[in-house]
């Protein structure tokens, strides 16, 4: 999240894509209700707001939505896309913030061009674009040229208004589902939102990130709101609802293939040392006014991570031991694993709370692939899918021969710890209860797995064992670290008087400082752990003093307790908060009160040198414009891989032309459903009574939630000759379910580019293993939703396309 | 009444202003609320947690009692009323966190099974932890690329993969991938994908 939970209440209108979160994050949803109800109207205390709900499912996010609008799964794009052309073709943008707080004036690249469906720089050989075109015109000094007036028609500015034409609203029905009068209904809402007394903020999950297209969908969002003029804002942003404790915290520490702690790159093959690196991988300062801060230190950053790893080995003439650091061949994410294992060139897979066979996509293919692995280990409080993956359907454990490790990890409860929420609030947890059984910490588990792998390479030798040896274990006890260790070793120190570091200001890339993740930097100076701090609602009025619901002294969000990112944005150029009733940050003079500012405290917004207001990229501004990622500068609507109709944009490059193709790169037959044979568009969900799987082994909540099932439109299920209560089979190319159909108002028909469609939805949480599974041995063997869905990511992240398929379904 | 908040109510009540509590039958339910709440936490340990299901971040209250054994018994979990986040509120997730917190359907020793067979072993954990070390030592060993064909230095390991971590701590997941990228490893995900 750009900004919060409890900031939801500020806006004044919701817009919610890819999401369901009355359902899905109940408790986060009381702020979108007190933005709707709370009676106390002013500021921080919302009312009044409305929301609108846009998804395929009518849920009971929709049932207090003030607009529902049922939309084709996967065409979100379209829908920002028609907002976008509606705020550009009507004047109702943001002028001001537009012309001096995004890149609108930039000018771009004259090789830039897009037809038929296709950006400038396509090689349909590769199935990838070379990005050159996709920059900007640069003046001597290495600058981005930019016309103020917004004329020249080669701005960013022009080339929108020009991508977006084709956005009419006849266009983003045929695409979405939703009728044009329902669409004009929200865009004329959407419209009032770039009036500077006005905010909205938009809402996703994983309803949009789960598509070849995911980033592209939210990227939409946002250059909507960089349009409104609504990043920065309180009430404003563009707002993921994560959905496990701490996927966020553990994406922050970079348990991701492509990163380092603190969203530094991982470097790549080709880079030689820590200068090419950094030149590579740092943004470059585009204006002279920018000050690209993240750019500027990131070798600071990267020589301070290098230094906690590697300690005393990472010096200045072994380039801080930068070639310790492995540099991946390829995409080495979730899918490639996989594939990688199917091809027998992984040996050994380690999972800690997520199971591969329920997770999948293409459950059946990961489970050919696990039963390919030398050897799998898995640390989980409970039995797993994926510990007890030789029990599948169709697999005979006695020809499956994976060595299979169970290793009893503890629970969040039996240790202590930070857990970071969806809004970058970092939330400390005590250790309430000591571990059940002989059940022990993950990290424990790993100390001790790598100690004796040292040893090992200490008594017998081996491949390049330096980065091992020199591996900096300065805990008490190396086998056990402390948490409290590890959280100040996150933060950082000053190497020269050790004492903690109180803001990343202050790293060096010098080798003189240290710090494990420098966006935690501040949260554990020599002041202690700010992340315990408890001054909440017991004293509201003492506790948030702007009455913004910021509650700077409960807990600690990155980065440096700031609560809403990019908050220079929420004042104009004098530094008066664009509306006074909800003000982010203020200049007062002398210096910026309110949130913790994301700009120099003491720099005044009229200073000559004053910088533009996005301190972290290279340009200075938002980009509406960006050639970060690889499909696209400009978000465009491609269909999803499966997917009823063609393209109504360009039935020639009717689905992401860069999506990765494993099962075709890797030689395996093409496993995508027609819509000949799978005419049904799929798509899946949580319930509130579950979270994924591990939900399974919670007797009152399976008591709530028994059984699998899949929510069926009652005009279809009449065709299909369906009854509520059936036992039917879902299949796809990939795989069939077995489950209850629950015949249903909640979905319906849609006319999409003049053909009628229907969604079925798939609750997710069932599998072979849990309370359920005991109770129904056989069935359970055909409820893996995940046996539906296809091998196939995102173009950018590779994140698969759970949430767009096609299927067909009978009576079982 | 209505802008009496939950720790205020057990306050005065507490304090016998029963008044406060009393329901339309005419008896006051608040002080066999009160009783009950005594009888079931009264002398517990209070601590904080979080909720360990979605990440909103819902504070938890955590109360437990050292029996004269010396075990740990978990009492109750409920939300923190103190918190910006929830205010005290949870849902039915996180409300039987304490039934995923405490449970017999746990594994409580390493098992371990061998290629082919049918069945669990229960071993200690030198077992398998010697082992999984072996394990990997082979596969880096065997798989471990220190120059790729256009001569960069590179020094990773392609045979392991890792997964996982949306229910560690911060501090444990920053261990794991400070370990995992210390052991050569470049196949590293978890559930910000998937």
């Amino acid at each position: 999240m750009t900004n919060h939970w409890r900031d939801i209440k500020n806006a004044d209108l919701i817009l919610i894509n890819g999401a369901n979160p009355a359902e899905a994050h109940p408790v986060g949803f009381q702020w979108f209700m007190r933005a709707k109800l709370d009676p106390m109207r002013g500021p921080g205390n919302g009312g009044g707001a409305k929301i609108i709900h846009a998804d395929p499912r009518f849920s009971r996010t929709s049932a207090v939505a003030d607009l529902y609008l049922r939309i084709r799964t996967g065409t979100d794009v379209a829908y920002f896309g028609g907002l976008i052309n509606y705020v550009l073709l009507n004047n109702l943008y943001h002028d001001e913030y537009v012309k001096n707080y995004t890149n609108a004036s930039f000018i771009v690249d004259k090789d830039y061009d897009f037809k038929d469906g296709l950006f400038s720089g396509y090689d349909p050989a590769k199935r990838s674009y070379l990005t050159t075109s996709w920059g900007y015109e640069l003046d001597g000094s290495g600058f981005a040229s930019r016309d103020n007036t917004l004329q020249n028609p080669r701005t960013v500015f022009q080339l929108l208004k020009k991508h977006y034409s084709r956005y009419t609203p006849e266009m983003v029905s045929s695409i979405t589902g939703i009728p044009q009068e329902d669409f004009l209904k929200v865009a004329s809402l959407v419209g009032e939102m770039g009036r500077p007394d006005k905010v909205m903020t938009i809402v996703y999950a994983v309803g949009l990130t789960h598509h070849t297209t995911g980033s592209q969908l939210i990227r939409s969002g946002a250059v909507l709101q960089l349009l409104l003029g609504n990043i920065g804002r309180p009430g404003g942003g563009m707002n993921a609802e994560r959905g496990h404790a701490n996927i966020q915290g553990n994406t922050d520490n970079a348990l991701s293939w492509e990163i380092l702690p603190g969203y530094l790159k991982i470097p790549a093959p080709g880079q030689l040392n820590i200068d090419d690196y950094v030149a590579k991988s740092a943004s470059k300062k585009l204006d002279p006014q920018s000050w690209n801060f993240f750019g500027t230190n990131y070798r600071k950053f990267m020589v301070s991570l290098l230094k906690t790893w590697y300690g005393n080995a990472a010096t200045v003439d072994n380039d801080f031991a930068f070639n310790y650091i492995p540099k991946p061949a390829e995409n080495s994410s979730w899918l490639t694993i996989y594939d990688n294992a199917l091809q027998g060139k992984m040996e050994g897979l380690m999972l800690s709370g997520m199971t591969a066979a329920s997770i999948g996509p293409d459950s059946n293919q990961v489970l050919a692939a696990l039963s390919r692995l030398k050897w799998l280990v898995v640390m989980d409080p409970f039995p797993t899918t994926s510990s007890e993956f030789w029990h599948a359907a169709g697999l005979a454990p006695e020809t499956i021969q994976t060595e299979v490790f169970m290793l009893p990890a503890t629970h969040w409860i039996e240790k202590d710890g930070a857990f970071t929420n969806s809004g970058r609030w970092v939330q400390w947890k005590d250790q309430v209860l000591p571990p059940q059984g002989e059940s022990r910490h993950d990290h424990w588990i790993m100390a001790d797995i790598f100690q004796r792998v040292k040893t090992l390479y200490e008594q017998h030798g081996g491949t390049f064992p330096d980065p091992i040896m020199h591996l900096a274990m300065d805990y008490h006890n190396p086998l056990r670290p402390e948490l409290d260790d590890l959280a100040r070793e996150m933060n950082g120190k000053d190497l020269k008087t050790g004492k903690q570091m109180d803001t990343f200001a202050k790293l060096q890339d010098d080798g003189t400082t240290a710090a494990g993740n420098w966006i935690y930097t501040g949260m554990y100076s020599d002041k202690g752990n700010f992340s315990k701090r408890r001054n909440g609602t017991q004293d509201i009025a003492k506790n948030d003093p702007t009455g913004m619901g910021f509650f700077p002294n409960w807990a600690w969000s990155w980065p440096l307790n700031r609560r809403v990112l990019y908050n220079r944005a929420s004042a104009d150029l004098d530094g008066n908060p664009w509306d006074p009733k909800r003000p982010g940050i203020k200049w007062n003079g002398e210096k910026w009160v309110g949130d913790v500012p994301d700009y120099p405290p003491k720099l005044s917004p009229t200073d000559p040198k004053a910088w533009l207001p996005f301190i972290m990229n290279g340009e200075g501004v938002g980009r509406l414009f960006s050639n970060s990622l690889v499909d696209g500068p400009i978000p465009e609507h491609y269909e999803p891989m499966e997917s009823p109709v063609q393209n109504p944009l360009h039935a020639s490059v009717s689905a992401s032309p860069v999506a990765f193709l494993y099962d075709k790169a890797a030689g395996r037959p093409d496993r995508f459903g027609s819509p000949d044979e799978f005419p049904i568009i799929a798509t899946t969900y949580r319930l509130t009574e579950h979270e994924h799987y591990i939900t399974q082994q919670v007797r009152l909540l399976v008591e709530l939630q028994p059984e699998p099932f899949v929510e069926i439109p009652e005009d279809l299920a009449q065709e299909k000759g369906l009854t509520n209560g059936d036992l039917v089979r879902v299949r796809s190319k990939r795989g069939k379910m077995e489950v209850r159909a629950i015949v249903t108002k909640r979905l319906g028909s849609l006319q999409v580019a003049g053909k009628k469609v229907w969604h079925v939805g798939i609750p997710i949480h069932w599998g072979y293993v849990g309370i359920a599974a005991e109770m129904h041995p056989e069935q359970s063997q055909h409820w893996l939703a995940n046996a539906l869905t296809p091998f196939v990511g995102d173009a950018n992240s590779r994140t698969p396309e759970f949430k767009s398929f096609l299927v067909d379904i009978e009576k079982a | 009444m209505a802008t009496v908040s939950r720790r205020e109510f057990l306050k005065l009540t507490a304090v016998g202003a029963g008044a406060v509590g009393i329901s339309e039958l005419g008896f006051d339910l608040a002080q066999a609320y009160q009783v009950r709440q005594q009888l079931r936490i009264a002398g517990a340990t209070e601590s904080h947690s979080i909720c360990p299901y979605c990440a909103v971040g819902c504070s938890l209250i955590a109360f437990t009692r050292k029996d004269p054994d010396g075990s740990v018994r978990l009492l109750q979990i409920e939300g923190d009323p103190d918190s910006p986040v929830n205010e005290g509120r949870l849902c039915p997730k996180g409300a039987t966190a304490m039934e995923l917190a405490a449970s017999s359907r746990r594994v409580e020793h390493p098992l371990y099974r061998p290629p082919g067979a049918t069945d669990w072993q229960t071993v200690s954990w030198d077992f398998v932890l010697d082992k999984i070390a072996q394990n990997i030592k082979t596969a880096r060993d065997r798989t471990f690329v220190t120059t790729d064909s256009k001569g960069s230095t590179v020094n990773r390991c392609e045979g392991v993969a890792f997964a996982g971590g949306a229910a560690f701590s911060n501090e444990e997941g920053y261990f794991a991938a400070k370990v995992l990228r210390g052991l050569g490893l470049v196949y590293l995900e978890q559930q910000a994908r998937v």
